[in-house]
């Protein structure tokens, strides 16, 4: 399994892939939505997506809806990992075309379930 | 402070008298992070003071909810997920079959701690079985500890309990949020009812089971307090009756009138 972590906070995808390495889950990094597009354009090919709600220029989830809308990338579980809590959010993240959702804070525990879940495997 | 050896003595015995619980040496650190919250919030300033007034007043209630303190409420929604895919894809279908006539299906939760066992077996039903509207589907939940069935009978989780292990298309269909807590639907509780019981004691009058979930209780047990626990529970459950136990637990060599029987990776045991 390869991830790709899209947020713009730097200490978060420090975080987040500092825990997928511990699971042996290689990871690339884009700090907002249009680094992420160029990187999927550009050949990069992870079979999940870790994606933050609120960051600059394009939201996670005008990502998402991206990502969705191009064929070349159907095969990329997305989940949101985000602070954003509400049953609101959750539900138009699922809607646009997001796979799995995340509150944050998690533990390193709680994000390897969640892969799981994701990818119906075990990491 | 490290615990003193005649105090870790001393809960090794309340817990085996109260609850049947083996607490072997090594488990220090455990008596002292779920006992220095209790400590702390009856106003102690240390395990030992907690202790020392347990010794002088046996019988002021402390006891009781030191044991609670002292239960493993480790849980998650859909823990280990295997059971709950064959509750959906064997077990629920062959009680259907079993139970055309009455339309009524009885599901105990064992050691139910604060109900995501019993909240993930509703939902199982609820999403994979719309025929059972119309049944009467009653998943009893009980409890040694009388904070957990509080929990339980509230139905209320945090971000981080929902977070492990449900699915976000789940959550959002069958909880609703209240600031920062979720809360299960209605619908949900409505199938559960809440008892505190002690499985190492006398159990009251119980239903016929159809189904039991008993997962990751029985580990913690000495192996007279195991033999007698399967021995009753095949008295409370119905001819063919279904048992899930934890992965590390078996009746093997416990009580043979089980009927092991292998589904998929996992094994569940059948009633005589």
């Amino acid at each position: 399994m390869r991830a790709l972590i899209v947020d713009d906070s730097r200490a978060m995808r420090l975080v987040i892939r500092r825990i997928l390495g511990e699971l042996g889950v290689p990871a690339e990094e884009a700090a907002d939505g249009a680094q992420a597009l160029d990187l999927l354009g550009g050949g990069v090919t992870p079979d999940v997506a870790l994606v933050d709600w609120n960051m600059p220029g394009m939201t996670g989830v005008e990502l998402v809806q991206a990502v969705r809308a191009d064929p070349r990338f159907a095969g990329l579980r997305i989940m949101m990992v985000t602070s954003e809590t509400g049953a609101d959010r959750i539900q138009e993240a699922l809607a646009c075309g997001a796979d799995e959702y995340l509150m944050k804070p998690f533990t390193p525990d709680v994000l390897r379930e969640k892969l799981n879940l994701l990818t119906n495997s075990e990491v | 402070m490290a615990l003193a050896v005649d105090d870790f003595a001393f809960v090794q015995a309340l817990v085996r008298r109260k609850a049947a619980i083996v607490l072997d040496p090594g488990k220090e650190y455990l008596v002292e992070s779920r006992l220095l919250p209790l400590a702390r919030s009856e106003g102690f300033a240390s395990i030992a003071g907690l202790l020392d007034d347990l010794r002088k007043n046996p019988h002021n209630g402390l006891n009781r909810r030191v044991v609670q303190a002292m239960t493993t409420n480790e849980t998650a929604f859909f823990r280990d997920g295997h059971p709950f895919e064959i509750l959906r894809t064997t077990v629920i279908p062959e009680v259907m079959e079993h139970k055309r006539s009455t339309r009524r299906i009885d599901i105990w939760s064992a050691a139910c701690s604060s109900g995501q066992e019993a909240v993930s077996i509703g939902m199982t039903l609820k999403e994979h079985f719309p025929q059972l509207v119309g049944w009467t589907v009653r998943i009893l939940c009980t409890d040694l500890s009388t904070d957990m069935l509080a929990r339980c009978r509230a139905g209320r989780y945090s971000q981080l309990e929902v977070n492990r292990g449900l699915p976000a298309s789940l959550l959002v269909k069958h909880f609703r949020n209240e600031g920062i807590e979720w809360v299960a639907s209605s619908d949900l509780r409505r199938m559960m009812e809440c008892k505190e019981l002690n499985l190492a004691e006398a159990w009251p009058v119980l239903p016929r089971f159809d189904v039991v979930f008993m997962r990751n209780v029985m580990i913690y047990f000495d192996v007279e307090t195991k033999r007698s626990i399967l021995r009753r529970l095949r008295s409370v459950m119905r001819p063919g009756g279904w048992l899930f136990l934890g992965g590390a637990e078996t009746t093997l060599n416990l009580d043979d009138a089980w009927q092991r029987t292998p589904v998929g990776r996992s094994v569940v045991y059948r009633s005589p």
